[in-house]
């Protein structure tokens, strides 16, 4: 047996699993710790369908608790940003277009040096160690103990990167080294900017790691921990405290992937209807298919792999106002105040779940209340919903193949069980808790992504090397090795760029080796 | 003359993305690099032509290379000013007013840091217009003003001077250049006289740009359609409306090559629209028919009227297609010979886009 748990802003949802089976669910409110959460939510568990501790062989969690942090400004540590790459870059140093108050949190301490490569591997200037173990006296002296490092061209090749966090560590030891080349891609603001965040993090990736583990070990669970991924897979504790700022985005995808496992298809869009937006996304090979384009958080434009989701501002407490040229629904929503707020709970905003009661299609609250709605409103509103989803739906898609669309979440309640534009909808049992299901699937993964100069005779052999390499790892990873599997190969010629360089990018995925061994321990 | 200042660099930034037809990089480097550069030296002044004496010294400077390179490989921010001074030892006169190569793209600002750090104005116009993939694709060549000499400085403190035959061969030369210096470099060329200037570059495009990138911003909070605004304020108009339903992409190294098709919404439903692109787009056809074609500008433009770049034209996307004629200098025998649809391979005769 496994335990799922999803930390959201509002609720904790939480689903004990064995095998495909969903055993019990529940639902609590996110404390302001993550850790009283989780306890809370494993004791509603218990409270559903009593275990023992001991029979539980895994622990996986999704959590937003590493963004909101980023967003409020809160737990992050002062970080040394270290680029290489004088004498490139000098007009556009680290933190540049950052907004002043981020900035200051955590220190904008900044540092430009030599090295960093060509597009083609050639060298800018090599290292100099000097200048390096400057920068870690200063480090030192400032008291920072994480540090960002980044240099020109780090996916064509990494060693500067490594070479300088070596001689960094080596004056100042304790040191939190997070590399650009392990987080980011082409485009070195973008990439240098998640990496800053990434080494942010790291002291409260610290925290909560141990947080988790002591909690969990206080309720008699032993069997290892694991937080969810943007890319739907699981990351060990461990990897955790060295990646916090890859669990930015874990929420959507884990609804999505949720979704996909409880409908069963690898192919297919999925809605997610909160209570303030609804999320569109799509899975090939039962992953998220990943946004292109620069993400931007709290302000900073970053570049690390996030789902391509789809948001706007439709749920189910989305207040909704007769207007003469129409309806409009949200974007305000009442949030969690609904069961206040509500018609039918006796408040007095109309919102969309009022509109879904009057219609039949939920059993919420007092349908006396809302017994007096317009029926042309109602069919308005319905119409409306029906109408974003399916455009939105559309937007989402990549070929004009028909696609079947899952539904997920305690909003979607508002969709009715036909939709025009959309040939197949499905509402998949337990789909209201889809994304705690989504973190209790157990797959770790694999990924090989760098820059090749590709000579058009090797061309298999290179990607048949990086194939080689995301299996290789994923096993690393703790996949069973029988099960791992390639789920996405992509070559892309760099545009501009003469000769033949392409970025090869490789994942395999494979099913997590649940055994009852206890939690490993680890330096 | 006037001051622009940082504020101003934003809005021409938006209005150049707009310009560049799909190409010609994005401005967001561009844009940071020449705010720092106001930052640390002051508003720097924009004069129109029309105040530019006779005798002025002109020179233009632009960007040679791959933006996908720039957005890696950040520029040292000294590239500009080290082609500019050793353009200006070339020629052995103090150069008096610097000149955007090409308004469409990253470079409608590339001369904001040599201008302010170096105390000189910029002349609020360029020599395209637009965005072209290629050096001699300017209206300097179609009145004998070369790119001669034309100074190269990369970041890491290597500078060339080419003396050349042609624009053509400035192209060649100073590409490969460029590719030994790692794909990008800063290049001040075209020098000429304040009357040359005058007589030959394309008016008023800075400003241009900058009205274009605040119209952008005004249409949204008023809630107007942004491609409409856009397409009426350069004289063209909304030629398609709809989804893009195909991409296909030709592997032509150094070019983003290819075609999408797109299928109509609202006004154009039932109907369907081509794109042809390298690196900018270049041809629009409507139903089986040429609509637009280089030289005129062909503007593919989000709802919101972001423009979306060739090299991110996927399926699905909702975008409107804007055209807009070019400067009148393009549409000659001569400026067709060189930026029209001949030079680029394609074999339909230009139509200019009709009032």
């Amino acid at each position: 047996m496994h335990i799922g748990i999803d930390v959201g802003g509002t609720n904790t949802d939480a689903v004990l699993v064995e095998g495909r089976r969903v055993l019990a669910e529940c639902k609590t409110t996110t404390t302001a710790d993550v850790t009283s959460g989780i306890v809370e939510a494993v004791d509603g568990l218990r409270a559903v369908r009593a275990f023992d501790p001991a029979a539980i062989n895994a622990v996986m969690i999704g959590t937003t608790h590493f963004v909101n942090a980023v967003v409020e400004g809160r737990g992050l540590a002062q970080t040394a940003a270290v680029r290489l790459g004088l004498p490139a870059t000098k007009a556009l140093p680290p933190f540049v277009d950052w907004p002043q108050r981020l900035r200051q949190v955590i220190g904008g301490h900044a540092y430009l040096c030599h090295g960093g490569h060509e597009y083609d591997g050639r060298v800018i200037s090599p290292l100099n160690e000097d200048e390096l173990r400057g920068v870690a006296t200063d480090i030192a002296a400032k008291g920072v103990r994480s540090v960002a490092i980044s240099s020109v061209f780090s996916l064509v090749n990494g060693d500067f990167e490594r070479q300088a966090a070596e001689i960094l560590t080596a004056e100042v030891p304790d040191l939190l080294v997070s590399f650009s080349h392990e987080i980011g891609r082409l485009g070195l603001l973008e990439r240098e900017n998640a990496t800053i965040i990434n080494a942010a993090l790291r002291e409260l990736a610290e925290q909560i790691a141990d947080g988790l583990t002591e909690s969990l070990t206080a309720q008699g669970i032993h069997a290892p921990l694991y937080l969810s991924q943007n890319d739907g897979t699981l990351m060990d504790l461990e990897y955790a405290r060295c990646y916090p700022v890859a669990t930015f985005s874990s929420g959507p995808t884990n609804s999505m992937r949720g979704g996909a496992f409880l409908s069963g298809l690898d192919e297919c869009a999925v809605i997610d209807i909160g209570g303030t937006t609804t999320d569109v996304g799509m899975l090939n090979n039962g992953f998220p298919r990943e946004a292109s384009s620069e993400v931007v958080i709290s302000g900073v434009r970053t570049n690390f792999r996030m789902p391509d989701v789809l948001s706007v501002g439709l749920g189910g407490g989305s207040v909704v106002r007769s207007q003469p040229q129409g309806v409009e629904i949200g974007p305000e929503s009442v949030g969690f105040r609904l069961s206040q707020q509500a018609l039918v709970f006796g408040g007095d905003t109309l919102t969309a779940t009022d509109v879904a009661v009057a219609a039949g299609l939920a059993d919420i609250g007092d349908r006396a209340l809302v017994k007096h709605l317009d029926r042309a409103l109602v069919r308005a509103v319905l119409d409306h919903v029906c109408e974003r989803i399916a455009t939105q739906v559309d937007r989402m898609r990549t070929c004009p193949a028909p696609l079947p669309v899952v539904l997920v979440g305690g909003g979607s309640v508002l969709v009715p069980d036909q939709v025009e534009g959309i040939s197949e909808l499905i509402r998949p049992p337990h789909h209201a808790f889809a994304n705690a299901i989504g973190a209790a699937i157990a797959q770790v993964g694999g990924e090989v992504d760098r820059v090749f100069t590709i000579d058009p005779s090797r061309r298999e052999e290179v990607l048949d090397s990086a194939r080689q390499e995301a299996v290789d790892k994923a096993v690393a990873a703790g996949a069973r090795a029988d099960s791992v599997r390639i789920v996405e190969v992509e070559e892309i010629p760099l545009a501009y760029l003469p000769g033949n360089a392409s970025r090869v990018r490789a994942r395999a995925v494979g099913d997590l080796v649940l055994d009852d061994a206890p939690r490993r321990a680890r330096a | 003359m006037r001051e622009i200042g940082a504020d101003e660099l934003r809005q021409i930034a938006r209005g150049a993305a707009i310009l560049g037809t799909g190409g010609g990089g994005d401005p967001y480097i561009g844009r940071l690099v020449a705010e720092q550069a106001v930052l640390e030296y002051g508003p720097v002044l924009a004069a129109e032509l029309h105040e530019v004496p006779d005798d002025a010294v002109v020179a233009g400077i632009g960007m040679i290379g791959a933006p996908t390179v720039m957005i890696e490989k950040l520029p040292a921010g000294q590239e500009a000013v080290t082609a500019f001074l050793t353009l200006q030892r070339e020629i052995g006169r103090p150069i008096t007013h610097v000149l955007p190569i090409e308004v469409g793209g990253m470079n409608s600002l590339a001369p904001f840091p040599v201008a302010a750090s170096l105390g000189l104005p910029v002349l609020d116009a360029d020599c395209m217009g637009r965005a072209f993939p290629m050096v001699q694709m300017v209206v300097c060549t179609l009145d004998g003003v070369l790119a001669k000499p034309l100074a190269i400085a990369d970041e890491k403190g290597n500078s060339i001077v080419l003396d050349v035959r042609d624009n053509h061969w400035a192209e060649r030369l100073a590409r490969s250049a460029t590719i030994g210096m790692g794909c990008t470099a800063l290049m001040s060329s075209f020098p000429m006289s304040g009357k040359q200037a005058r007589d030959i570059t394309i008016p008023g495009t800075l400003t241009l740009a900058s009205r274009l990138g605040r119209l952008v911003e005004q249409a949204r909070r008023d809630r107007q359609d942004p491609c409409a605004a856009i397409a009426s304020f350069l004289g063209g108009r909304v030629l398609f409306t709809g989804k893009v339903v195909d991409v296909m992409r030709a592997t032509d190294p150094g070019f983003a090559k290819g075609e999408a098709w797109l299928e109509g919404m609202a006004a154009y439903d039932g109907g369907n629209c081509r794109l042809a692109f390298q690196n900018e787009h270049l041809v629009a056809s409507r139903d089986g028919a040429v609509v637009a074609s280089v030289p005129d500008l062909i503007c593919v433009l989000d709802a919101e009227g972001e423009p979306v770049p060739a090299e991110r034209l996927r399926y699905g996307q909702r975008v409107s297609v804007v055209g807009a004629p070019c400067h009148p200098r393009w549409r000659t025998p001569e400026g067709l010979a060189l930026v029209g649809p001949s030079a680029f391979g394609y074999s339909h005769d230009y139509t200019p886009l009709g009032a």
